[in-house]
């Protein structure tokens, strides 16, 4: 017993939680823009299940293949890879397996979900991870796309087709992503030089990358909008929407106009905050 | 600057869903125009405590706080003229327009008192408003009595208005500490009040 025990607190930090739960969170919404109220809870569990097991997969795939990056950067380097706490052989068949079963339970579910399930692995870890990251700065697109398969999924999983509001939300998503790894990439820009890392900030400077995260936080706002009235949001949560929009617009201004690190980590708390919120109002 | 803590995040939390809560309910049986303004004062609220939670303390250094905190009192005012007061609508929207624009002037281009005075009478003649309208209807029996609560709000929002003002200008009635001690409290039992006022109405 105190063996799991002391495994399972080796491999938590590897599924990089709170990643995983808002990336989950995206999927049970695009579920639920189709399906609320929920009626089958078999299809809920089956959903949290695989969108739990394939993203976590992905993450530690992603911890395997760049643990020499991580053992570079000081941010990363206490992660249980580069701190030799677990073996890469060990990482990888873990990887491996979670992924598996995530992509089985999905593909059981409905092959359309599970197509959508398994190019959001594939994109992440083969493309983004493994070919792009580590080659150009505009990696981080392929990044946002493959963050915004589980919402896709999810819809695609509630009204068994991909319509154009389930593209919409994917969008969102990517437009999103940028927000966080951008500002990550300008706040640990020592470490990703270090680790040799291509970044917004390294390869066209701040003043683009604010503009960038700017521009896409705003785009991700509008999109969620243009999607939240297609699926029939009501106007007092449209209202609200609206509402939280203003506030990511006006840091968003803020962050570009008069520059700081306490703007900048401001907006991408508040991006996130608001990501979450729109979720949830997509929920009703 | 006083370090924000978790007793302030989870009023700021509260008030933040009050507001919230506002926006989605909307109020009953309102005008388009009053509803946008109701809107804009309780959207303000909302997005003021997320970034409080958010960014602490700090930021109500920035010089755009007094100006953004000018813009609950201004709109909640606006909403209440509009539905109660139509007639006046016209003239209080151009009295409403004019203040703000002046304050924002005189924020950055003025110091000392001649920043203060455009703010405090904008901020008395909103807040008074806030503050009157609903007790009288509420006594003249034009509303539900529970429509004063909305007043009572807009008696705090004053004092808060006022504190914020007076911290701003390097000159605090109270230190800066308590300030910022009672200030989470202030701004959720403004807005609870005037969520029981509206939804009373």
């Amino acid at each position: 017993m105190n063996k799991i025990k002391t495994k399972f607190r080796l491999y938590w930090p590897l599924i990089k939680y709170s990643q995983t739960s808002l990336l989950m969170i995206t999927g049970l919404a695009g579920y639920m823009t189709a399906r609320c109220p929920v009626t089958h809870l078999s299809t809920m569990l089956g959903l949290f299940l695989s969108l739990f097991l394939t993203i976590s997969g992905s993450t530690i795939l992603n911890m395997w293949y760049d643990r020499d990056i991580d053992a570079k950067m000081p941010r990363t380097s206490k992660r249980p890879l580069p701190a030799g706490l677990v073996t890469p052989q060990e990482v990888l068949r873990l990887g491996l397996i979670v992924s598996l079963i995530g992509t089985a339970i999905a593909v059981a579910m409905d092959p359309l979900y599970g197509l959508i399930i398994f190019g959001g692995l594939f994109i992440d870890v083969v493309l983004y991870t493994i070919w792009l990251k580590r080659k150009t700065a505009w990696s981080i697109i392929w990044g946002g796309i493959s963050g915004g398969m589980p919402i896709l999924a999810g819809r695609a999983l509630g009204i068994g087709a991909v319509d154009w509001i389930g593209i919409a939300l994917m969008f969102a998503i990517l437009f999103w992503i940028p927000t966080h790894i951008l500002t990550f990439s300008m706040r640990y820009r020592e470490d990703y030089k270090l680790a040799g890392v291509p970044t917004f900030p390294s390869t066209y400077g701040d003043f683009f990358t604010r503009n960038t995260i700017a521009i896409s936080s705003v785009l991700g706002a509008i999109v969620i909008g243009i999607a939240a009235y297609g699926i029939g949001t009501s106007w007092g949560f449209l209202r609200l929407m609206g509402v939280l929009s203003g506030g990511l617009l006006a840091l968003a201004i803020a962050s570009v106009i008069k520059p700081s690190e306490t703007v900048n980590f401001g907006l991408f708390k508040y991006a996130s905050l608001y990501m979450f919120s729109a979720m949830i109002l997509l929920m009703f | 600057m006083k370090k924000i803590s978790g007793r302030d995040r989870l009023l700021l939390l509260i008030m933040g869903l009050l507001a919230a809560y506002q926006i989605v309910e909307g109020i009953s049986d309102t005008g388009t125009f009053a509803l946008a303004a109701f809107t804009v004062a309780f959207g303000v609220l909302l997005v003021a405590g997320l970034l409080l939670i958010i960014l602490g303390f700090d930021i109500l250094n920035s010089p755009l706080v007094v100006i953004i905190s000018t813009i609950v009192p201004l709109s909640l005012s606006l909403g209440l003229v509009s539905e109660h007061l139509p007639d006046w609508q016209p003239i209080y929207l151009t009295f409403a327009i004019l203040g703000f624009l002046l304050i924002v002037i005189t924020r950055f281009k003025l110091t000392g008192a001649f920043a203060i005075i455009p703010v405090a009478t904008v901020h008395g003649i909103a807040g008074m408003l806030i503050f009157l309208l609903p007790i009288i209807f509420s006594i003249q029996g034009k509303t539900p009595a529970g429509f004063a609560w909305v007043g009572f709000g807009g008696a705090l929002i004053g004092v808060g208005g006022l504190l914020l003002t007076f911290l701003k200008s390097g000159k605090p009635i109270l230190s800066k500490d308590t300030i910022l001690r009672v200030f989470p409290g202030l701004l959720l039992l403004m807005t609870a009040t005037f969520v029981i006022g509206f939804a009373a109405r």
